[in-house]
């Protein structure tokens, strides 16, 4: 028997609003429990929300960037439940008339494109954090995340795999980051998703049963959990049994996902429209507004690079995947006329060491700045392509300076060409039996007197210079 | 000089010519209220710095509108540093950070806020027998209901402790009590007054408003209580006209809608009398009788009762015992966290409509019941644009009879559902609507509902307040009439 996955995200993307979607209360992460909760935030009783319009730009934003439609008439939901870190005991959400519905996004997995369609994108505010691991007996709630605005973008179930669900949030990923409406900071929280697994007999026209997977806050572990899920779903049938309709948490630890409750035990929402909040209308003029903000996005990008700046196909695609490799890119082609330097630089070295620590280049040391100035200091030759190398790791470990490292350390590249020739005719003296068997034709010894010179140089020297001059001595 | 059963215009005069001090004007009110405080018409009283704010208006006088009334605020509006519990056992330790917008203007204007009144537990009933804190007695008889919920405000005022009230009104809570006490409320258009702070029932249907002994003191109040509030998306922003200007305009030719399909012969002769006579009267003010039809009207009451206990069922979510007011002892776990506190925190009626708001809202019912509801509600605004096309007001008795004796109504909520019959379909049609006191039987007041317009406040105002130069059922008091 085969069988196939069906599998649909609901990804939760932290708006980078200043305020909270309905309240002034500050949005900012990592600030001491309950320090950035106003009255509104609290639940407190009598306050009212207020629809913070600059979270509604940020998702019409991503609306304009799928390609979606906007409706500018919008509404506010309540959705009724019990929970210690949910002050009014209701979240407002938009469940009859979201901001954004059917869009698409394109993404690459297994080498080939594939299109998957954005059913919905609404607005809501997320809840407090319980803490249960800080009191003995007792469970904490900080409330600082209250009322964060979310965008809950929900894609239709037309995901094959755990490769192609990580390759549609790193698509969606990479676009709210492009947009500037997410951080896309995935260990703070600002993005997460839910995953919808079901499977059913290859062919089979109806879907089948799905487990709803909770808590899943890193590509790995998407990957990882909707394996397992999957592995489990067909032992499941296999064995005779049905799957239940549920939700199952994901445990990172023991890679498993275990049964958080089953469609009897799950809430009713009692949904109905949030009688404090009156539709949201966005005007012509401002979705004009919008549309003309909109920055160039990666497609849009590659296509550029590759056209106007005659990048390679697949280094084009590997420098527009995310904004800050662009931005590397953009900024430090500035700093040369060798873009191709520039290019080869991120596709190489800075993406090698990505490779090697397994990070993205937003978690790294190095700063678009920086890296500007190493190319510079590259291209004007005052440090050489070896040196360069040893600055690169040595900003990726420390995060310092460009110029201060070769400053401190003394890195400048030699350029009296007097010193070299001195000490290129040393090296001839001091090896006299090398200089023999090169003469005598063991033309391969070349290579150990360039590495001689640029030994006593500590690697300042410019190769290329040191080649003229050694064949000028030994010819 | 007593200001005992004296109107706001009256007081003013008296501290303008300085028959009274600020500071004895106050006194004499808490002496009034200790004299009478077997009436249970405030839970809490805010003397300290009342009797301060009086003293400073008597150092430095001042030219606010409202300079040194002292009105008795209805405990649904939060009050800064002054407890607020809104009748019930699950706030009785609430102390609110912030005042409501009404309590900040009506401050401003120079209000002194002498305490909180009484109500039933959060603005759920009609007779202020649900209050955590003990039901309140109509000064017009002893055992008698004032009417609610905001029955303290009206207590207080009918027995002429103060000369105004904040009240709050989602079916009815101003203007059913205004009529069993003998005085004058208006419930404004929804929107008018910011809801801001006011401890919400009913989000789509709540809205404050003035009590008072006149339609002229009721316009002063009015004046200060409206704002465009942008803390309260529903607040309009709309012209704010001075409801004092328009209180003299003459009658003549002005329409009053009378509603066919009220079905009078259901109610006590002497209150479709009442009723008659005080019809009477406009027409002797020059106003014209128009017959209109409100086909929907008798569906404004079980179309309430889904709409306001949905919105109750969320609205009281948020007291759960986590974050402020009461909490349960000793809970093994969240759940029983949960169900403790608002087992224990809340009263009957206060659990009967969140039971019956969860049911209307749950899965598989709420096609049936609220979608169907919001439909006639629909339905119900519109007999009322089509009745406002011809005509200026829209009249109906207030109540179905006089105040009526306390525990008569308890074992049945329909019948106490069935009092607010005329009150609630100008919540339902966000409409302005007033009642006053029209006459009275057995020695008890009642009142005439005013219906207006949208927006239109002002037509209510002149016609009550025409009415009163021509009738005196408005000085009435327990002991007789005053002057």
């Amino acid at each position: 028997m085969t069988w196939e996955t069906v599998i649909g995200l609901e990804i939760h993307a932290q708006l980078s609003t200043k305020s909270k979607l309905f309240s002034g209360g500050s949005t900012e992460f990592g600030a001491e429990s309950n320090t950035h909760v106003d009255l509104i935030d609290m639940g407190l009783p009598g306050v009212l929300p207020v629809a913070n319009k600059e979270a509604f730009y940020k998702a019409i934003r991503f609306g304009l960037a799928t390609g979606a439609e906007i409706n500018q008439v919008s509404s506010f939901d309540r959705k009724n439940y019990f929970y210690p870190d949910l002050p009014k005991g209701y979240q407002i959400t938009q469940m009859t008339k979201p901001i954004i519905e059917k869009g698409s996004i394109k993404i690459f997995a297994d080498d080939s494109e594939k299109v998957i369609n954005i059913t919905r994108a609404h607005l809501e505010e997320d809840a407090g954090k319980s803490i249960h691991d800080l009191f003995e007996g007792e469970t904490g709630v900080d409330l600082n995340r209250a009322g964060t605005p979310l965008l809950e973008i929900v894609s239709e179930p037309e995901i094959s795999n755990a490769k192609e669900a990580v390759a549609y949030f790193k698509a969606v990923r990479q676009l709210v980051t492009f947009l500037d409406i997410c951080d896309g900071n995935m260990a703070q929280g600002s993005m997460r998703c839910d995953v919808n697994v079901s499977i059913k007999k290859s062919g089979d026209k109806e879907l089948g049963t799905r487990a709803e997977l909770k808590n899943i806050n890193s590509f790995k572990f998407i990957e990882k959990a909707i394996n397992y899920e999957i592995d489990r779903q067909i032992r499941v049938i296999e064995s005779g049994d049905s799957v239940v309709q549920e939700t199952r948490l994901y445990d990172s630890e023991k890679n498993e996902t275990r049964s958080m409750r089953s469609k009897e035990e799950a809430n009713d929402y009692r949904y109905f429209p949030c009688p404090d909040l009156l539709p949201v209308v966005i005007s012509d003029k401002e979705l004009q507004e919008i549309k003309e903000s909109l920055p160039e996005l990666p497609e849009e990008k590659e296509h550029r690079y590759i056209s106007d700046i005659g990048l390679d196909e697949s280094e084009a695609k590997i420098i527009s995947s995310s904004k800050t490799m662009a931005n590397m890119f953009e900024e430090a082609s500035t700093k040369t006329n060798d873009v191709k330097l520039v290019a080869k630089w991120l596709v190489g070295d800075v993406s090698a060491l990505l490779n090697k620590d397994n990070i993205d280049i937003e978690e790294s040391n190095l700063s678009p700045e920086n890296f500007g100035k190493l190319i510079e200091r590259i291209s004007d030759t005052t440090i050489s392509g070896k040196i360069a190398k040893s600055v690169l790791e040595e900003v990726w470990e420390s995060g310092s300076d460009v110029d201060e490292i070769v400053e401190t350390k003394g890195l400048v590249q030699i350029q009296d060409e007097s010193i070299l020739v001195e000490i290129a005719k040393k090296v001839v003296e001091s090896n006299p039996d090398q200089v023999t068997a090169y003469k005598g034709g063991k033309d391969k010894l070349f290579g150990f007197f360039v590495g001689q010179v640029m030994k006593e140089t500590q690697g300042k020297a410019n190769p290329k210079s040191v080649n003229k001059i050694l064949k000028k001595i030994l010819n | 000089m007593t200001i005992r059963y004296k109107t706001i215009k009256e007081i003013k005069n008296m501290i303008s010519h300085k028959e009274i001090s600020n500071k004895e004007l106050v006194q004499e009110v808490y002496k009034l209220i200790n004299e009478n405080s077997h009436l249970n018409a405030f839970i809490t009283l805010n003397e300290d710095s009342s009797l301060k704010k009086a003293e400073n208006f008597d150092n430095n006088p001042s030219d606010s509108s409202l300079a040194g009334i002292p009105i008795a605020q209805k405990d649904l509006f939060c009050t800064k540093n002054l407890r607020t519990t809104c009748g019930s056992k699950i706030l009785d330790n609430f102390i609110p950070p912030y005042s409501a917008t009404v309590i900040d203007n009506l401050e401003k204007a120079g209000c002194i806020s002498i305490g909180k009144t009484n109500m039933d537990e959060f603005a759920m009933g009609s007779s202020n027998e649900t209050s955590y804190f003990g039901n309140v007695h109509n000064p017009w008889g002893e055992n008698l209901v004032p009417g609610g919920s905001s029955g303290g405000s009206a207590s207080a005022i009918a027995a002429g402790i103060v000369p105004a009230a904040s009240g709050t009104d989602t079916g009815g809570s101003i203007r059913q009590p205004a009529s069993l006490c003998g005085i004058t409320g208006l419930k404004p258009t929804y929107g008018r007054v910011s809801r801001w702070g006011m401890i919400a029932f009913a989000s789509s249907l709540d809205q404050a408003g003035p009590m008072a002994r006149t339609a002229e003191d009721c316009a002063l109040l009015l004046n200060e209580m409206c704002s465009h509030d942008i803390k309260d998306t529903t607040s309009l922003d709309e012209n704010i006209p001075n409801f004092e200007d328009d209180l003299n305009q003459s009658l003549k030719g002005k329409k009053i809608g009378v509603v066919k399909d009220l079905d009078l012969a259901s109610l006590d002769n002497n209150v479709v009398e009442v009723y008659e006579n005080s019809l009477k009267e406009f027409v002797s003010l020059g106003a014209e009788l128009v017959d209109i039809s409100l086909p929907n009207l008798s569906l404004s009451v079980p179309t309430y009762y889904v709409v306001a206990p949905a919105e109750c069922s969320s609205n009281l979510s948020r007291f759960d015992g986590v974050k402020f007011g009461r909490r349960s002892q000793n809970p093994k776990d969240l759940e029983e966290l949960y169900i403790q506190t608002r087992s224990e925190g809340f009263g009957d009626e206060v659990k009967r409509r969140i039971l019956i708001g969860s049911y209307v809202l749950s899965a598989g019912y709420y096609d049936a019941y609220y979608k169907k509801a919001q439909q006639v509600r629909r339905l119900i605004k519109k007999d009322f644009d089509e009745a406002f096309s011809d005509v200026d007001v829209i009249m109906t008795p207030t109540t179905r009879g006089a105040a009526f004796e306390m525990g008569s109504k308890g074992s049945d909520p329909i019948q106490m559902y069935l009092e607010d019959l005329f009150t609630i379909s100008a919540n339902l049609a966000g409409l302005p609507a007033m009642s006053l006191p029209n006459g009275n039987i057995d020695n008890k007041p009642i009142g005439l509902q005013i219906i207006g317009n949208f927006l239109d406040e002002s037509s209510i105002l002149n016609f009550a307040h025409m009415y009163q130069t021509k009738t005196n059922w408005h000085m009435l008091t327990p002991e007789g009439v005053t002057k």
